[in-house]
């Protein structure tokens, strides 16, 4: 039955993404959040999160444009990705953050570019993973199943 | 939910409710989703703005506003709980709670602060944190919960608001000066002597036992030292 198959594939390919590091405990916690009063709880989240991100490395690249740089404004920006980031459970894209408020704690123009593209990347790299997750989710609950959660 | 608005207000009536009403200050759009659906899972009314400033507006201590000590419109917003982010443009988590505890009015509300601060084993940021911690226990925080919140943390939380049974209770509670104000809680959380007397229409029995013990306990009975910083403070230093 395809619903049997879509949860295994939902969990494999969530799985795998955990022990990548793309996503961590978080992203569990999140899901336990999600019931009938609020089905569509995840995919609300993390649109938000993928808005917000767009929005927050958009920022960083044009502080990190300005002459000279304000080293404060590119570590606010940072500072708010790693807080959406840590909520959402994008475990890869915390970490990265970490490094890169270090990064403009010591004002290293370089390392913040270097760090910068890392992000995009792995901004990139997350959302991508993501799709099939949601299309499985999405799949599932159309068929009247139920989305199965790890622990 | 309408997530363009930057407060979210529950729209379900609160007169007569039972459930616990919780204000979160967060400016982070996602945080405060989050917050919400976290405290509307363990059964609390939720009210989330996006600042300090539009908290004290949602409090009455907007000075543009009547003082809450005229009878006008605050029937049913009572607030059981603040909990609030500490790291916020304008006004800091930690200013908001000076504020709301210099305040007659409302400093018997339970304030908790939230800090994204992760504790890295770094000495520097370790240092941070116990000091982030100590200024906002010296204000009269409740806790001090580091992000992200989990459940476990909610239902800690829920140890903090004691509601008198009577829910309802508008009138001026017992004390010796007149705290007026329709719909402003008037007990002493301090003063809580033990979780288990809460009020039972709001923990059920299962959530009762699971329930960590309140701060004012003696040291001996607390089994959750490790889960928050504020708790290894009061424990081992003033109390």
């Amino acid at each position: 039955m395809d619903v049997i198959q879509w949860q295994k594939q939902l969990l494999d390919h969530q799985a795998v993404m955990l022990r990548e590091g793309f996503l961590d405990d978080q992203f569990i916690q999140l899901q336990k959040l999600q019931d009938d009063s609020s089905p569509d709880f995840v995919i609300e989240v993390m649109t938000m999160f993928f808005e917000d991100s767009e929005n927050l490395l958009n920022n960083m690249k044009r502080a990190l444009e300005q002459e000279p740089v304000d080293f404060r404004q590119v570590d606010a920006h940072v500072h708010q990705f790693k807080g959406s980031s840590a909520s959402v459970g994008a475990g890869r894209i915390k970490n990265v953050c970490a490094t890169f408020r270090d990064l403009c704690e010591a004002q290293k123009l370089e390392g913040c570019v270097t760090c910068l593209q890392q992000l995009q990347h792995e901004y990139s790299l997350l959302k991508s993973n993501l799709q099939p997750l949601f299309r499985l989710r999405q799949q599932i609950q159309a068929a009247g199943g139920s989305i199965p959660i790890m622990d | 939910m309408d997530t363009d608005h930057v407060v979210s207000f529950d729209p379900s009536p609160m007169e007569g409710s039972e459930d616990v009403h919780v204000l979160a200050v967060d400016d982070s759009l996602i945080d405060r989703k989050f917050i919400q659906r976290l405290l509307k899972i363990s059964a609390c009314k939720v009210t989330a703005v996006d600042s300090g400033t539009r908290a004290l507006q949602f409090l009455g201590l907007d000075k543009n506003r009547r003082t809450l000590d005229s009878d006008d419109g605050f029937v049913g917003l009572k607030v059981d709980l603040i909990i609030t982010d500490y790291c916020m443009p304008g006004m800091t988590g930690y200013e908001l709670l000076k504020k709301i505890k210099e305040s007659s009015t409302l400093r018997e509300i339970p304030v908790v602060i939230m800090s994204s601060e992760n504790i890295l084993p770094r000495i520097d940021s370790v240092m941070k944190m116990f000091l982030k911690t100590c200024r906002c226990l010296e204000e009269g925080a409740e806790d001090f919960i580091v992000k992200p919140v989990k459940l476990s943390d909610v239902k800690r939380l829920k140890g903090y608001m004691t509601r008198d049974v009577k829910v309802g209770s508008h009138g001026h509670g017992g004390g010796d000066d007149d705290r007026g104000g329709a719909g402003i809680n008037h007990r002493k959380v301090s003063d809580t002597p033990n979780v288990a007397s809460s009020p039972p229409s709001i923990l059920s029995p299962t959530l009762s036992s699971s329930l960590s013990l309140s701060p004012s306990l003696s040291p001996s009975s607390s089994p959750t030292i490790i889960d928050s910083p504020i708790r290894v403070l009061k424990i081992t230093s003033i109390e």
